[in-house]
C-alpha cells in the first residue's frame, strides 16, 4: 500500500482473557509503522471493564504521548450508566483534548435506546468530539463464560442519528455475523455515520460496501492489536482499490473526520 | 516474508456471485490471483446443505466437478459425503476420487464424526490417500448443530483409525480448546480457515502442535482471503514456518493422491 494510513480502530492496554501478540504498546506502534500507519485511533481495553473511567482515560492519554511516538490518539471511555458520566466527558474533550470517545453498550449493559444515549451523543456533538461505537468485538460463538456479551442491537440508531445535529458517528465491529445491506444503508443515510473494516468479510468484501454506503463512508480500521493489523491491510488489496478510492479508505476520509 | 511464498488454500466454496458452477470458480479465482493464491480445494455445491440426502450429494458433487472443468491446474475438488448416508457416500467416492478427478473429502455437519458409523467413509478415503477434511466448533454459545462435530469428536474418529491423517476444520473455532483438544493426536492437523482473524491463533498453533501440522485455508467466499491470510502473514513465527502452514504442508499431505493421479505441482 502506497498510502499513509489512518487506523481509526487500535487499542491499548490488555484483553482480560489471553495476552495478544503486540499488547505492549511500543510493539504495537512498531507493527503499526510497519504497516504504513500514520496516526491511530486508540481506545483501551481497561475501557471495557473499568468502572473508574477516569483513571483509564489518563493512562490511555499517558500512553499514547509517552509511548505512541506521535502516531496514537486518544479516544476515552464514557459510559452513561455511571454517576456523573458527564464529567468524563468533559475530561475527555476540556482535560485531555481527545479527538473523540469510544462507546461500548454491549460491555456497559446498556441499549441504544436508553435515554442517557441519546444525551451523551448530543453532549459530544455540542464539543464536537467524534463517537466511536463499538458493535461487536469478539465472535459470540467463542467468548469466555465470563466475557459473554451480546453484539448490538443497532436498530434504534438512525433515529438518533437524525435527532443529534452535529453527530460524527463512527461504528466500529459493525459486520459480525453478516450485517444487512437495508440496515447498513439506512444507517448510512441517517447522518455522518462511517464504518470500519476490521469484521468486513465476504470476498471482495470493500468493493460490496463501497456500493452500499460509498467510498466516502469507509474507513481503515484493524482491531489491532485484538485481531492482525495484516487482515485490514490485504482487504485493500483483495478490493481491487487504486488511486483516489485507496486514498479515502486509506486516510483522506479519517483526516477530514477529524479536521472538520 | 522475503519472498513470495506457494500458497495453496485448503478450504474455498463455490458460493460466490455467478449463475454457473463455472462462473461462481472464475469469481473465485479472480480474487484467489489477485491475493496470489497459487492452487484452491473446493468442496461442497450451493446453496449449501446441512443434511444433504443422497441425491443432493450428488448434485453438489456435480457441480464441483463442473468448477474444476477450466481449472485442473488450478484447483483441487474434495468430494462432499455425509454420515447420514454412507452406502450413498462410498459411492460417491468411488466416482469422484476413485474414477474422478477428486483428491479428498469433505465432512460437514450431518453427523457429529465420533460417530463409528462413519467408518467405512474413513476407511474408503484413506484406502485412497484422500485429503479427509471434517469440519468441526466448539461453539461457547450451545449453538451447535446437532450433528455439528468438535475436536473432541475428531479425537475419537482419529483413535479408531490410527495413523490415518485428519484435519480438524476451523482449529475447532474457539482455536483455544481446538488446539488443546488435538494436541495429544498427531494425525491430525489443523486448519487456520472460516473463524476471525483473532491473533494469536497461528502462533499458539506451531508452539503447541508445529508448524508441521498446521495448515492455511481461507473459507472463501464466505470469508475474505485477506482476512485468513493475515493468520499466517501477521503471525510472530519464522519464514519457513510460514512457508510451510502457506502451502508445504498440504502439498505434503496431497503428495501420495496427486502422485497416483499423475497431478504435478
Amino acid at each position: 500500500m502506497n498510502t499513509d494510513v489512518v487506523d481509526v480502530y487500535v487499542w491499548l492496554s490488555r484483553w482480560p482473557f489471553r495476552r495478544l501478540p503486540a499488547d505492549d504498546t511500543r510493539q504495537l506502534v512498531a507493527k503499526l509503522k510497519a504497516g504504513g500507519v500514520k496516526t491511530a485511533w486508540a481506545g483501551s481495553f481497561d475501557g471495557l471493564f473499568h468502572r473508574d473511567l477516569a483513571t483509564v482515560n489518563e493512562r490511555l492519554t499517558a500512553d499514547c504521548r509517552e509511548l505512541g511516538d506521535g502516531l496514537l490518539r486518544p479516544f476515552g471511555s464514557v459510559n452513561p450508566k455511571l454517576p456523573e458520566w458527564e464529567d468524563d466527558l468533559r475530561r475527555c474533550h476540556e482535560v485531555h483534548a481527545m479527538p473523540g470517545v469510544r462507546l461500548a453498550p454491549a460491555y456497559h449493559g446498556y441499549s441504544l435506546e436508553d435515554p442517557a444515549v441519546a444525551r451523551l451523543l448530543a453532549g459530544a456533538a455540542e464539543r464536537r468530539l467524534l463517537v466511536e461505537i463499538l458493535v461487536s468485538l469478539e465472535d459470540q460463538r467463542t467468548q469466555t463464560t465470563l466475557g459473554r456479551v451480546p453484539q448490538l442491537e443497532l436498530a434504534p440508531l438512525a433515529d438518533l442519528v437524525k435527532q443529534t445535529p452535529g453527530l460524527r458517528l463512527v461504528l466500529l465491529g459493525a459486520f459480525h455475523g453478516g450485517a444487512k445491506r437495508d440496515a447498513i444503508e439506512r444507517l448510512a443515510a441517517s447522518g455522518e455515520v462511517y464504518f470500519e473494516i476490521a469484521t468486513l468479510e465476504g470476498m471482495g468484501g470493500i468493493s460490496r460496501l463501497i456500493e452500499w454506503v460509498t467510498v466516502e463512508r469507509i474507513l481503515f480500521g484493524s482491531s489491532s492489536p485484538f485481531f492482525y493489523f495484516d487482515s485490514a491491510r490485504l482487504k485493500l488489496q483483495e478490493s481491487e482499490l487504486a488511486g483516489r478510492p485507496l486514498e479515502q479508505i486509506g486516510s483522506l476520509n479519517a483526516n477530514r473526520l477529524l479536521e472538520s | 516474508m522475503a519472498a513470495q511464498p506457494r500458497i495453496w488454500d485448503l478450504h474455498c466454496h463455490i458460493s460466490a456471485a455467478g449463475r454457473t458452477p463455472t462462473e461462481r470458480m472464475a469469481e473465485l479465482m479472480r480474487y484467489a490471483d489477485r491475493m496470489r493464491i497459487e492452487r484452491v480445494c473446493i468442496y461442497m455445491g450451493y446453496p449449501h446443505s446441512t443434511n444433504p440426502s443422497p441425491e443432493r450429494l450428488r448434485e453438489e458433487n456435480d457441480q464441483v466437478l463442473e468448477a474444476l472443468e477450466h481449472w485442473h491446474d488450478r484447483a483441487f475438488g474434495f468430494c462432499y459425503v455425509s454420515g447420514e448416508h454412507v452406502d450413498a457416500s462410498l459411492r460417491e467416492i468411488d466416482r469422484c476420487v476413485r474414477d474422478g478427478p477428486m483428491v479428498g473429502i469433505k465432512l460437514w455437519v450431518a453427523r457429529r464424526c465420533n460417530d463409528p458409523a462413519l467408518d467405512p467413509i474413513i476407511r474408503r478415503a484413506a484406502e485412497l490417500k484422500a485429503v479427509i477434511f471434517q469440519h468441526t466448533w466448539f461453539k461457547t454459545d450451545g449453538k451447535n448443530f446437532s450433528g455439528e462435530s468438535t475436536p473432541d469428536d475428531l479425537v475419537a474418529l482419529a483413535k479408531r483409525h490410527p495413523g490415518v491423517p485428519l484435519i480438524c476444520g476451523h482449529t475447532g473455532g474457539t482455536w483455544e480448546l481446538g488446539i488443546r483438544a488435538v494436541r495429544a493426536t498427531p494425525q491430525i492437523y489443523v486448519d487456520l480457515a472460516g473463524s476471525d482473524p483473532t491473533a494469536g491463533i497461528t502462533e499458539m498453533a506451531v508452539r503447541e502442535l508445529g508448524a508441521e501440522r498446521v495448515i492455511y485455508g481461507s473459507d472463501a467466499p464466505g470469508r475474505s482471503f485477506a482476512s485468513q491470510l493475515a493468520k499466517v502473514v501477521g503471525a510472530s513465527i519464522d519464514d519457513a514456518d510460514k512457508e510451510r502452514i502457506l502451502g508445504g504442508n498440504l502439498r505434503r499431505l496431497m503428495k501420495e493422491i496427486l502422485a497416483k493421479k499423475g497431478v504435478r505441482t
